[in-house]
């Protein structure tokens, strides 16, 4: 039987362990990036997902365990390492007082790329990003979508075999997000291998193939999101609100028997988990149970979250 | 891919950056030499001149024009190791730009260095020709005072880098400026012999990079040279922008790698 070995995965973590003094920011995580794919990891802020990323970046020392990246030992190869990756940080590191181009040239020349090769680049990359017609402008006035795309076609110069997104879309507003999501997407398609943290569920659901949901540090599932929905949420969700915290019920276990697989009452709503909404939300009313508002929704990987933690992705 | 470019790398960026500015630094940098010599070689050389003993009867602008060479120098030097390096780790956040590619933590430092001892270079050629053109350059050798103020910048900006590294705001810089600096500016033999300071002062005089810089300067501008004491003026500030450098990486890595 032949199975997937090292060899085969361009980033390979067993008990990867990051810690900071006494604070353990990685706890012993494994996990494997195969080529071509689009993985994520997802958790709230301060999971240790940012300190992943940099271990496997290579600009922060692995504290214990096993990190190979494009098969090659961080701590021996980084230089090798960083040439065939890219880099998409959580902190914009563009200069602003330079323009487009000079940011994505300069850059291009960390590679010790030639200028020749890094003038035919960066016109490539600006119109994929469209940022073609701001090429000779400062960046400086450039909106935050702009510089996150900037910052993205930057990270695409030295044409890397894995692109790492460290919460690519954070800070943005929607239409931005979505801008970026689009050419993420596109990379995506053309077999560029993405390996992305996020804290917004729809971010992890939109782009990745498959994930890991990070908590405190560690792991604590993995899957495809269809996957993750399945095995730890239910086909959809009854939000229910009530006028005052006094109007929730005490008794929910009374009211929703025999009509939801499970309860999740939170501070300012309780969330109902069925396979059919619409059955459940009409037998609660049934039963005389009136809340303020009912809203019969799909899973998402936020209750995926919940029930795995028993918090919320963004609190 | 071979790794000795590594270092030359990050000049891409501070070239790229320097474009944007080298006129006005280019015209400060010719103005400032022609302000100091109009005010102290000739108006207050002339009042020196008449009365007090500069050594083989040469002239106050001649004295002092080698010493501004130097400590213009130094400002610099400590300006480019101070806010751009802070700004590279905080602000721009160009170093980690930079980290996160191939080049280590060593080509960021000699990167940034090095584009400052260029800046000597650009500075220097430009003062030194001023200086020559008022007539205050006795000697061919004074063309080797160009590579002591690439010493006296790295002297300064080493050490300023890896305390810019360290410190998390620039408050310091200006107290740096104001304290250490500016004293030195005046005090180590740039407007006169440090024979003059009271005991202890000659001491303090004889220890800051500054002072060998610009005897050195003074001795190769005048064509006056000493070479017991112009070895000993190298060496001295060879050493002190080495172990500068040295401590400057460990800051860096201390900051950097984490």
């Amino acid at each position: 039987m032949v199975t997937a070995g090292t060899e085969d995965a361009l980033i390979h973590a067993r008990g990867l362990v990051k810690r900071f003094g006494e604070l353990v920011a990685v706890d012993a995580v494994d996990f494997d990036l195969k080529r071509g794919e689009a993985f994520g990891f997802l958790g709230p802020n301060g999971a240790g997902k940012t300190s992943t990323m940099r271990m496997i970046g290579c600009v922060s020392p692995v504290t214990d365990g096993t990190l190979r990246v494009l098969g090659l030992d961080p701590a021996k190869d980084g230089v090798e390492i960083r040439g065939r990756l890219g880099v998409v940080p959580q902190e914009d590191s563009l200069d602003l007082e330079l323009t487009v181009r000079e940011n994505i040239v300069v850059y291009g020349r960390y590679f010790g790329l030639p200028r020749s090769v890094l003038k035919q680049r960066a016109d490539e990359l600006l119109e994929f990003v469209e940022l073609s017609d701001r090429a000779d402008d400062r960046v400086e006035p450039l909106s935050g979508g702009m510089k996150r795309r900037l910052t993205i076609a930057r990270s695409l110069i030295n044409e890397p075999e894995v692109l790492l997104l460290d919460e690519p879309t954070t800070g943005l507003d929607p239409q931005a997000r979505h801008v970026v999501w689009d050419r993420l997407y596109r990379l995506k398609r053309r077999g560029v291998t993405l390996l992305l943290t996020t804290h917004y569920m729809d971010e992890a659901e939109q782009l990745c193939d498959r994930l890991v949901v990070m908590d405190k540090g560690r792991i604590v599932a993995e899957g495809s999101p269809r996957e993750l929905i399945e095995r730890y949420s239910t086909r959809e969700v009854v939000e229910l609100r009530f006028a005052d915290d006094d109007g929730q019920p005490d008794d929910l276990g009374y009211w929703t028997d025999g009509l939801v697989t499970r309860v999740e009452p939170l501070p300012d709503r309780v969330l109902l988990y069925t396979d059919s909404g619409d059955a459940a939300a009409h037998g609660i009313h049934e039963r005389g149970l009136v809340p303020d508002s009912v809203l019969v929704r799909r899973s998402t990987l936020e209750d995926v979250f919940l029930h795995l933690t028993g918090r919320t992705l963004i609190e | 891919m071979s790794s000795y470019t590594l270092p030359l790398r990050p000049l891409e960026f501070f070239f790229a950056q320097y474009r944007r500015v080298w006129r006005g630094t280019a015209i400060s940098s010719v103005i400032t030499p022609v302000v100091f010599l109009l005010a102290f070689g000739f108006g207050l050389g002339r009042l020196v001149d008449r009365t007090a003993d500069l050594p083989d009867g040469i002239t106050y602008l001649e004295f002092v024009a080698p010493g501004l060479l130097a400590a213009t120098a130094m400002q610099i030097a400590t300006f480019e190791g101070s806010w751009p390096v802070l700004s590279a780790i905080k602000w721009s956040r160009q170093y980690h730009a930079m980290l996160a590619t191939p080049l280590r933590v060593v080509d960021v430092l000699a990167g940034h260095q090095a584009f400052i001892a260029f800046r000597m270079v650009m500075t220097s050629s430009v003062y030194l020709a001023a200086i020559a053109a008022f007539g205050a350059v006795n000697s061919p050798l004074g063309i080797l005072a160009i590579p002591v103020t690439v010493l006296v910048g790295l002297a300064f900006a080493a050490p300023i880098a890896a305390w810019g590294a360290y410190t998390q705001t620039d408050q310091s810089f200006v107290a740096i400026f104001r304290f250490g600096i500016l004293p030195m500016f005046l005090f180590s033999g740039t407007f006169f012999p440090i024979e003059r300071l009271p005991g202890v002062l000659e001491v303090v005089a004889y220890v800051t990079p500054l002072w060998h810089g610009v005897d050195l300067c003074r001795q190769l501008t005048l064509g006056d040279v000493d070479p017991a004491s112009a070895a000993v003026h190298l060496a001295y500030l060879i050493g002190f922008s080495s172990l500068g450098l040295v401590v400057a990486y460990f800051s860096y890595r201390r900051r950097l790698v984490v």
